[in-house]
């Protein structure tokens, strides 16, 4: 099965469907009678309402429909809660708010939803919501942790003196006091992560409907987690039990973590279908998709590392405060949280102070995003030692090279959070320098500089954790025609796991992944399933199908042995054939589960069918990494940066198919450029008004910004799962951000600029060229 | 991203056009709709009559009339960067056209309605005034210099209709950009041309709305080169600042991109 089973650089399964129109998303379903959504939202960060006038919307034309937050309490709904608890300043647990899913008395953002207008069509929805008179009473808000830690600072929640909602202390203090008393040198940092948009092409969508006769919801929408999305509405907001909603998710348009939880348009679609007896469907404007999408990263990072005269690190000690936004999502705690392991990132240093502080401001919910939480905590500590680096005046490759661990250290105990199980760091960082030609660089900066532009390099040596979440279920199917469904609980939406899934069972049962069948997101089609996050499909889902392979082949050996009337020690299985040793007689597989279904022929003892479900639960996490090298060039007359070169040597583990993980990783690769280089969510420092509302203000990177990148993979497998894969979805985001910054700021130091703010737009790039002018000349 | 409802009409000729303007409530001319439709899908603008005028005979047209280049106002801006007369009497202005937007823009946006809507970061608006154009409307002719009267705001007459602009043909002439990195309008672009008579420099995207810069056309006239720009200091205090960079910033790409449009007129590109 080398043509296409593990390894094979076979060509995407889904492409065909994609790329010929095909495709078949949330808004495309048909669906007769159909009435739509329209969201009333707050047009203020803070403000109380003090009432509702919805009779002009109520006789609108079409409207069939009009609830307000007043209506939503009336039915006691529920709401979304954080999955993770922490404690606050005095070490009481946090403040949780209550998050409903319409707001009838506060509103503590802009966009906060207050009403919904369903009518016949989105025109008329539309038009209808203009209609809701909403009477607030404007409150001051705050936008910026800042302003919100600020002595007086105005309230978000009542019940949270200072904003602060959690405090909490990490690593060793003691210890990283005394390694730092040792230090030759210490270097300090101060880093804004910005705050970004998902920006998924297909924006968040539902379609709600209510079967009266069965008391049983079904709703169609964009989610990375059908059964995740199905627990939040049944059990939270609805309060009914999961079997009276089904969640169905057909092709998604990209999600990166803005699609992983449920946002309260789902429930709010499922709650009108209900009261006016007809399917209602939601869609998403990009506008209304800047306001109110959950958002990702935004927090402040102090970071010192201290070094002793030879570069060895000694301890780093973090100060990380975060922006939630004006709610707890599901996983906006996280983020803080999950990944500070990363701090020790590929090197011996082994004491870590971490301090985190999460604050409430009059902002859009924060959420994950793809890496959540491993960006924020490797760009600390790769931009600290570049750092560190210039300070001592050590290059920072080499600088990074004397920190290294070992490969005949591993598996390594970093001493904080994590140990790690496989890597091969040196491999990986020769490999990057020889692809980047690191020791050529002197040279092309001098033809740059020849040319009026400035050159810079910059590394990134970045580890991250991967599928924490450590169970997925998977089935493989034989009908009684011989052929193969393979069924997962985790969800496609750009990880081409129609084709990796395919590849794996290829590999292991030798049936072309043409002729399987796939069955995701749908959960009345799927066993529960924890849907795609966290770099986790390939390891979870992936070895689940491994173990449900295997145990095919194990069935599949006794009923050969029935079938062939020799025992089961004597028959093999290869490439999708059971053979007897003895007389050389054989059977496939679809031979097998034809006889498998006839229960007159099958033994009593075996009984009948040919299907296998494994609910798999790994061992651990695993720990992809990878070594970032970018080059940039800048034009200093106007501060635009080209990135000129990009280079990663990684370590995902076992390669399922190569040109899916290059794919992974150029888009991590580009998604990390576009925080580094241009993205950023801004809001107005009084009014806490959106100001980057549409793609005419927020920076999403093109085609051409981007460079060749060249990538090469290590192999190291993971001990702990079956396939040794290790997370290929987000690695290459994680170290992104670092390499480009560093390689920016490599370009600036000449001219004495120490550090540059992401994004890094030309703007305030000339800013702070500048800025070191004037300094230099003071 | 729906508009508010509207009465749409499409006039034969430019009296029925001017007639249906006066005889609605609030109308807007409809061209070729590249900023009219997304603000009226946001909302921002709700006319309650759209009259097309972009099919109406007559006003697509590119001709030379001695040594001035005559383009109809609904003239698409691809048709304008491609076209032989253009890019023969007037290359900056041929890749200026082909600058504009994105392809999907160029095919629909009209020079006429780019005038009209005078977007302070439109390219259009530097051209017409660096090359000291006249535009003709369905009332009287309009010097540049009197066209351009503000931010979103011109010397046209409520109901009154762009018909062609006249470009004389400069000695030489060029145009560079930086384009705002998210929405591609220009942050700060320079037009600048020797006509003969004299050398004008316009600047757009860098202010609140298109401007002649006097310093650096004082500076070209002594000598049409970039290095007599070098030394022009170009005063921040009038210029936009936002998120996008400050008032500096575009002052200093206002003196970087003046310095390039010398070098392309002085090239021939």
């Amino acid at each position: 099965m080398d043509e296409f089973g593990i390894g094979a650089p076979l060509p995407r399964l889904e492409d065909v469907r994609f790329i010929t129109g095909r495709g078949r998303y949330t808004d495309d379903i048909p669906m007769s009678g159909l009435a739509f959504m329209e969201v009333v939202r707050s047009p203020y960060a803070s403000a109380r309402i003090k009432g509702f006038d919805i009779s002009a919307a109520q006789a609108a034309p079409g409207v069939l429909l009009v609830l307000t937050g007043e209506d939503a309490r009336a039915e006691g709904f529920g709401g979304y809660t954080s999955k993770m608890r922490k404690t606050n300043r005095q070490g009481e647990p946090n403040f949780e708010p209550p998050f409903r899913i319409l707001e009838a008395e506060r509103v503590r953002f802009v966009g906060d939803p207050v009403a919904i207008v369903v009518a016949t069509s989105a025109e008329a929805a539309r038009d209808g919501a203009d209609l809701v008179l909403v009477d607030y009473e404007e409150l001051p808000a705050i936008s910026d942790i800042k302003a919100a830690l600020a002595k007086g600072a105005p309230l978000v929640w009542d019940e949270v003196p200072n904003n602060e909602c959690v405090f909490v202390e990490l690593g060793d203090r003691k210890a990283t006091a005394a390694a730092f008393a040792q230090a030759a040198h210490v270097a300090k940092g101060e880093f804004a992560i910005s705050r970004v948009a998902h920006a998924s092409i297909e924006p968040r969508v539902g379609i709600g409907l209510y079967d009266p006769v069965e008391d049983r919801y079904t709703l169609h929408a964009a989610v990375q987690a059908p059964h995740t999305t199905r627990n939040e509405i049944a059990t939270r907001i609805f309060r009914i039990p999961e079997n009276k909603l089904r969640v169905i998710s057909p092709d998604v348009g990209g999600a990166f973590g803005g699609k992983g939880y449920s946002h309260p348009e789902l429930a709010l679609v499922l709650w009108a279908a209900r009261k006016c007896d007809r399917p209602v469907k939601w869609v998403c404007t990009r506008s209304e998709a800047f306001l109110a999408d959950f958002q990702a990263r935004d927090n402040l990072a102090q970071v010192e590392l201290a070094l002793d005269a030879n570069g060895k690190f000694l301890g780093v000690k973090v100060k990380n405060v975060l922006n939630l936004g004006a709610y707890l999502t599901n996983a906006g705690l996280q983020c803080g949280f999950h990944h500070v392991g990363s701090i020790c990132g590929v090197y011996t240093n082994r004491n870590v102070d971490w301090e985190v502080s999460a604050v409430f401001t009059n902002t859009t919910p924060i959420i994950a995003m793809r890496g959540a939480g491993r960006p924020e905590t490797t760009f600390m500590i790769e931009r600290i030692i570049d750092i560190a680096a210039a300070e001592m005046s050590i290059d920072p490759a080499e600088l990074r090279r004397r920190n290294l661990i070992p490969t005949a250290a591993i598996p390594y105990d970093t001493g904080f959070v994590h140990t790690y199980d496989s890597g091969d760091f040196e491999k990986g960082f020769d490999t990057a320098m020889r692809m980047a030609d690191w020791a050529g660089f002197p040279e092309r900066r001098a033809r740059s500089q020849a040319r009026g532009k400035l050159r810079g390099i910059g590394m990134a040596y970045a580890i991250e954790s991967a599928a924490g979440v450590r169970d997925e279920t998977a089935e493989i199917r034989f009908d009684t025609s011989g052929a193969v469904t393979i069924v997962v609980g985790t969800h496609s939406h750009g990880q081409s796991h129609e084709t990796t899934f395919r590849q794996v069972v290829a590999s292991m049962l030798g049936i072309a992944p043409k002729d399987m069948r796939m069955i995701y997101g749908d959960t009345d089609l799927t066993p529960f399933g924890r849907g795609t996050g966290a770099s986790r499909s390939m390891t979870v889902a992936g070895s689940a199908l491994v173990c449900a392979a295997e145990r095919i082949i194990a069935r599949g050996k006794q009923i050969a042995a029935h079938m062939l009337e020799v025992e089961e020690s004597d028959i093999a299985f290869d490439a999708g054939v059971f053979t007897t040793r003895a007389t050389n007689r054989s059977v496939d597989l679809a031979g097998i589960a034809r006889f498998a279904h006839d229960f007159r022929q099958m033994p009593a003892h075996l009984g009948v069918g040919f299907a296998e479900r494994v609910a798999f639960v790994s061992d651990g996490i695993n720990f992809p990494n990878g070594c970032h090298v970018c080059e940039v060039e800048i034009d200093p007359a106007t501060g635009e940066t080209s990135i000129v070169g990009y280079w990663l040597s990684e370590d995902v583990g076992v390669v399922i198919n190569p040109l899916v993980v290059k794919g992974q990783a150029v888009g991590g690769i580009a998604q990390g450029i576009g925080q580094a280089l241009c993205e950023k969510i801004v809001f107005d420092g009084e009014s806490a008004q959106l100001l980057t509302g549409s793609f005419m203000d927020y920076c999403m990177p093109r085609a051409k910004d981007l460079p060749a990148i060249e990538i090469k993979s290590q192999e190291v497998p993971a001990p702990n799962n079956p396939l040794g894969v290790k997370g290929a979805g987000e690695s290459a985001l994680v170290g992104a951000l670092p390499a480009v910054i560093n390689a920016i700021c490599d370009a600036l130091r000449p001219l004495g600029v120490k550090h540059i703010e992401m994004p890094a737009t030309p703007a305030r790039i000339w800013e702070a060229i500048e800025q070191a002018r004037r300094a230099k000349a003071a | 991203m729906y508009p508010a409802s509207f009465t749409y009409v499409r006039p034969a000729d430019l009296a029925a056009a001017e007639a249906a303007f006066r005889e609605a409530d609030d109308p807007r001319y409809l061209a070729g709709g590249m900023t009219l439709i997304p603000t009226m899908k946001q909302r921002l603008a709700a006319p309650s009559t759209l009259i097309d005028i972009a099919r109406v005979p007559g006003l697509s047209f590119i001709r030379r009339e001695k040594d001035t280049l005559v383009i109809g106002a609904c003239t698409r801006h691809a048709t304008v960067a491609a076209a032989p007369e253009v890019r023969a009497a007037i290359p900056a202005l041929a890749a200026l056209a082909g600058g504009i937007g994105d392809p999907a823009v160029r095919n629909r946006g009209t020079i006429g309605g780019s005038l009209a809507n005078n977007d302070p970061a439109a390219d259009y608006p530097s051209a017409v005034l660096g090359l000291g154009a006249v535009i003709r409307t369905t009332r009287r002719t309009i010097a540049a210099d009197a066209f351009f009267t503000g931010m979103f705001s011109t010397a046209l007459e409520p109901g009154e209709i762009i018909t062609e602009v006249a470009f004389p043909g400069p000695r030489r002439a060029g145009y560079a950009k930086v384009r705002n990195p998210a929405s591609g309008y220009a942050m700060a672009g320079v037009f600048v041309a020797e006509t003969g008579k004299d050398v004008r420099v316009a600047v757009t995207g860098a202010g609140a709305c298109v401007f002649r810069a006097a310093e650096m056309e004082q500076a070209l006239a002594r000598s049409f080169t970039p290095d007599a720009l070098a030394d022009v200091r170009v005063a921040a205090a009038d210029l936009n600042a936002d998120i996008h960079g400050s008032a500096a910033y575009r002052a200093q790409l206002v003196r970087v991109m003046a310095a390039r449009a010398a070098a392309a007129a002085l090239s021939g590109a």
